[in-house]
């Protein structure tokens, strides 16, 4: 049983999942950016974030280019290390059946 | 949730990885025609030196003006089939071309790159000639090597062969023009090809 509680259920949802595995392996992205990758809606987008980030999962740092607002989105050492736990349960299960 | 969802999780996680880190949309092809183009532009430099009546260069002379415009539109028609070839594969793939992927890609190709061409022009203005054909290949691998991290494919290895040569070019510089034939022009072409044969699969 301890693999089955070795699986995030914040995780447990394709576009959390996709947040993480961006930021896994970029410094940092900007929401526009997400939103192409992984294909979603604003409204949609912003409510997981905003999941992750209370979970401090992911960082949001809110700046301006020029006038335009832009926020950025990196991985805590949290939120990576979350994801990493995630991902060998995933093997696990996977390697077991 | 089934052993087929994770597996699907798994998947995903991976390919979104990749899209958003590396730009996949480099096409073979650019390589077979860069290395065609290289080919071209080698034998026309040759062609120049051997009827100029002198078996070297200098810099003031005529030829090597010729010359530096020959290099100069093979690295053009280069760059524009690249960008032409790649475009035409990202439309397929349903990505963008211009993204932070192919930004990030294309900066850290240009940092050993143009970093390389400099030093050669500052030399070549110190009338120190030797040098060219090897550090042209050697610039020209770390800025391949550099980029490979943004990409997928096994840039890597050609940059690698051609650091290598730069090498050897280091200690022949006798042999330059034919060192530099093989690393930007046949290099190029069975690169481009074993690319675009994995493409096909």
């Amino acid at each position: 049983m301890g693999i089955i509680e070795n699986i995030n259920k914040l995780f447990d949802h394709r576009i959390r999942l996709g947040i993480m595995s961006i930021l896994m392996v970029n410094e940092d992205a900007d929401f526009n950016r997400l939103k192409e990758l992984l294909d979603v809606t604003d409204g949609n987008l912003a409510s997981h974030l905003k999941a992750l980030e209370k979970e401090e999962y992911i960082l949001v740092q809110k700046q301006f280019i020029g006038r335009k607002p832009n926020t950025r989105y990196s991985a805590t050492k949290q939120g990576k290390a979350a994801f990493r736990k995630h991902i060998e349960a995933l093997e696990k299960l996977i390697r077991k059946t | 949730m089934s052993e087929q969802d994770y597996l699907k999780d798994i998947s995903e996680i991976k390919d979104l990885m990749n899209r958003s880190s590396r730009f996949i949309s480099l096409s073979g092809l650019s390589g077979i025609f860069a290395g065609i183009y290289a080919l071209i532009g080698a034998a026309v430099a040759y062609w120049l030196v051997t009827n100029s009546g002198r078996e070297y260069l200098i810099l003031d002379g005529k030829v090597f003006k010729f010359i530096m415009l020959d290099l100069f539109l093979i690295a053009f028609f280069s760059v524009i089939t690249a960008i032409y070839f790649t475009t035409k594969k990202a439309k397929k793939a349903g990505v963008k071309f211009w993204d932070a992927s192919s930004r990030r890609l294309l900066i850290n190709f240009l940092i050993p790159l143009i970093t390389g061409g400099a030093y050669i022009l500052i030399i070549l203005n110190q009338q120190k000639y030797g040098q060219t054909g090897a550090l042209m290949l050697i610039f020209y691998g770390l800025a391949l090597i550099n980029a490979s991290k943004y990409t997928v494919g096994n840039i890597k290895y050609l940059g690698l062969a051609e650091i290598v040569l730069g090498l050897i070019c280091a200690v022949y510089p006798g042999y330059g023009f034919w060192l530099w034939v093989l690393g930007f022009g046949v290099f190029h072409i069975i690169y481009g090809a074993m690319m675009w044969i994995q493409e096909k699969k």
